[in-house]
């Protein structure tokens, strides 16, 4: 599950991106925000989409997620639903941490009576069993971080009928966070992500976070967002981030990341 | 640590992936404690005083600047008595029974009328909140009504429902249901993006994006609307009922504009005291409310 599978053309994709555009506005104003991303993400593989300020990656997840509509190209799930999950957690605060994951159970079908079950289990996943009855203002920021991955997990279950499979978008989603956290999620996704032999489609700017995650670093140009070369991550798991390895492959990514951003500045 | 005499693992070998998963749950458990370390709660009792020492303050301020002005002798103590005279007065009224009775029909107006605005409000807010297009187009509108003193109607009012009742509630609607229905409007209009966002991936669609999350989102700002709305309601009533006063029923402005003929000022002072805390009162279990849903979400910084 953890070997990257090579993008190769056959429907083995669980996403694919084919010749994807996005323009914002007409005219002289037009901005073109992705030009021509082509992207095949292989069932159960970790994705990292890095990128500097501007290369459309959060455009990318909005299409990704049916939240936009593509200018070009195609967007092919294969029939499978998304999970969202952004910078800030986004939880009701009008629910507690037990409500706001039963709203997304209930409305991937799952019936009243094992709502709540369902909801307990999702927040021993995330390590916050003794917290369902709190509201968000009352946690951490990391703790809110991780309900939001346990609302996250709830929408990938599916029990509308055909129990189809869910892609989880992250959208730089420990961006807000300590470095202390943010190394702990880090372990905490991906023990979740083996265990659930999840499909993960991960945004971020961090170079070192894509290398310690990522199956395949894909490293996109800014304005318009280009793929411009993929890096696949060949270091066994688990991984540190401050380990060599990790700093070695990341020093490249970042060195071809400086070139791209340099290109803006001539 | 190193004179440990049990046997461990060789600490050079990969730990195995339970013992780096229970690891990972102490380390979580242990950040969330140090996170969470617990604000300090204080006595209700002290917490109450905190709040009804400034008011009662302020209240003595009001009325030793008041009796400052009597001494003044600016005016006859017959024109403008002072606390010394009027407080017995009040005493007096409050424990008359036609008091009461004036009272009560004054509050059976004013809840028909905030009921009556509500429902309205609800209504005219919940039809305007549906389209951008509709939002522009009555939204000024609506805030205009709210600018538009509601005196300024009687006239109208009268016209078409002679002194009556329903004169009365006319009036109290108009001034009352614009701030309901700007309410509303502006709760919905306001509802985080990034809420939307996660709703919409949730697959929250139709009645279901109202229900779970546009309504309660924009409950804040609701409840604002009905604070504002409450106040308009109140002092258009006053103004109904000094203007329209129908046959022999005596409310709280029939008592007002009769100790004003009679130039009985002491009364009319403290009428005009009742007024005054009954619209106070009010105001505050709005503030409840406010503060309670504020509290509930985190809204305010503690």
């Amino acid at each position: 599950m953890t070997e990257a599978v090579q993008a190769v053309p056959s429907r083995t994709a669980a996403v694919r991106l084919a010749g994807v555009s996005k323009m914002f506005g007409t005219g002289g104003a037009a901005l073109l925000a992705l030009d021509k991303v082509s992207l095949d993400v292989a069932p159960g593989e970790f994705v990292c989409l890095l990128g500097a300020s501007g290369c459309g990656k959060s455009t990318l997840l909005n299409l990704v997620a049916d939240l936009e509509a593509p200018s070009a190209g195609t967007i092919d799930l294969g029939g499978a639903r998304v999970a969202l999950m952004f910078q800030e957690p986004a939880l009701f605060p009008w629910l507690n941490v037990t409500a706001n994951l039963e709203l997304a159970l209930k409305m991937r079908g799952v019936p009243r009576g094992r709502r709540r079950a369902r909801a307990a289990e999702l927040l021993d996943s995330v390590h916050l069993g003794d917290f369902a009855g709190k509201r968000p203002h009352q946690l951490s920021g990391g703790m809110r971080q991780r309900v939001a991955l346990a609302r996250a997990l709830a929408l990938t279950v599916d029990e509308t009928g055909g129990g189809r499979p869910t892609v989880l978008l992250m959208d730089e989603p420990f961006g807000a966070l300590d470095a202390m956290t943010r190394d702990l999620l880090h372990d905490e996704i991906e023990r979740i992500w083996r265990e659930r032999g999840l499909t993960v489609l991960f945004v971020t700017h961090n170079v070192r976070e894509a290398v310690r995650l990522g199956d395949r670093v894909v490293l996109l140009s800014s304005r318009p967002g280009r793929v411009v070369q993929e890096f696949p991550v060949p270091m066994e798991r688990p991984r540190r981030i401050d380990s060599p390895e990790v700093a070695t492959l990341a020093a490249s990514i970042t060195d071809r990341l400086r070139e791209e951003v340099g290109r803006h500045g001539a | 640590m190193a004179h440990d005499t049990r046997t461990e693992p060789d600490p050079g070998a990969a730990p195995e992936p339970s013992g780096r998963d229970a690891r990972l749950d102490r380390e979580l458990a242990g950040l969330d404690a140090l996170e969470l370390a617990a604000g300090t709660r204080r006595n209700p009792l002290a917490r109450v005083w905190s709040v009804v020492w400034p008011m009662l303050t302020a209240v003595l301020i009001a009325v030793a600047a008041w009796q400052v002005v009597v001494w003044s002798g600016w005016k006859e103590s017959w024109v403008l008595p002072g606390p010394a005279e009027t407080l017995p007065v009040l005493w007096d009224q409050i424990t008359r029974p036609r008091f009461w009775e004036s009272l009560a029909l004054t509050m059976r107006r004013a809840v028909i009328g905030f009921a009556v605005a509500t429902v309205v409000g609800v209504l005219i807010g919940a039809v305007v909140s549906q389209s951008r297009v509709l939002r522009r187009a009555f939204g000024s509108l609506i805030t205009g009504l709210q600018t538009m003193p509601s005196i300024a109607w009687f006239p109208l009012a009268i016209l078409l429902f002679q002194l009556s009742e329903s004169a009365i509630l006319f009036v109290v609607v108009l001034g009352a249901a614009p701030s309901i229905a700007n309410g509303l409007i502006a709760g919905v209009d306001y509802t985080p993006p990034i809420l939307l966002r996660a709703g919409k991936v949730m697959g929250l669609r139709g009645v279901n994006l109202y229900r779970h999350l546009i309504m309660p989102a924009s409950l804040p700002s609701f409840v604002a609307g009905l604070k504002q709305g409450w106040a308009f309601a109140w002092r258009s009533l006053m103004a109904g009922e000094l203007l329209v006063i129908i046959g022999d029923t005596t409310s709280l402005g029939v008592l007002l504009s009769q100790a004003r003929e009679l130039s009985n000022t002491a009364d009319m002072i403290s009428y005009m005291i009742v007024i005054l805390i009954i619209g106070i009162v009010i105001d505050q279990l709005f503030g409840l409310v406010d503060r309670a849903i504020r509290v509930r979400w985190g809204l305010d910084a503690r």
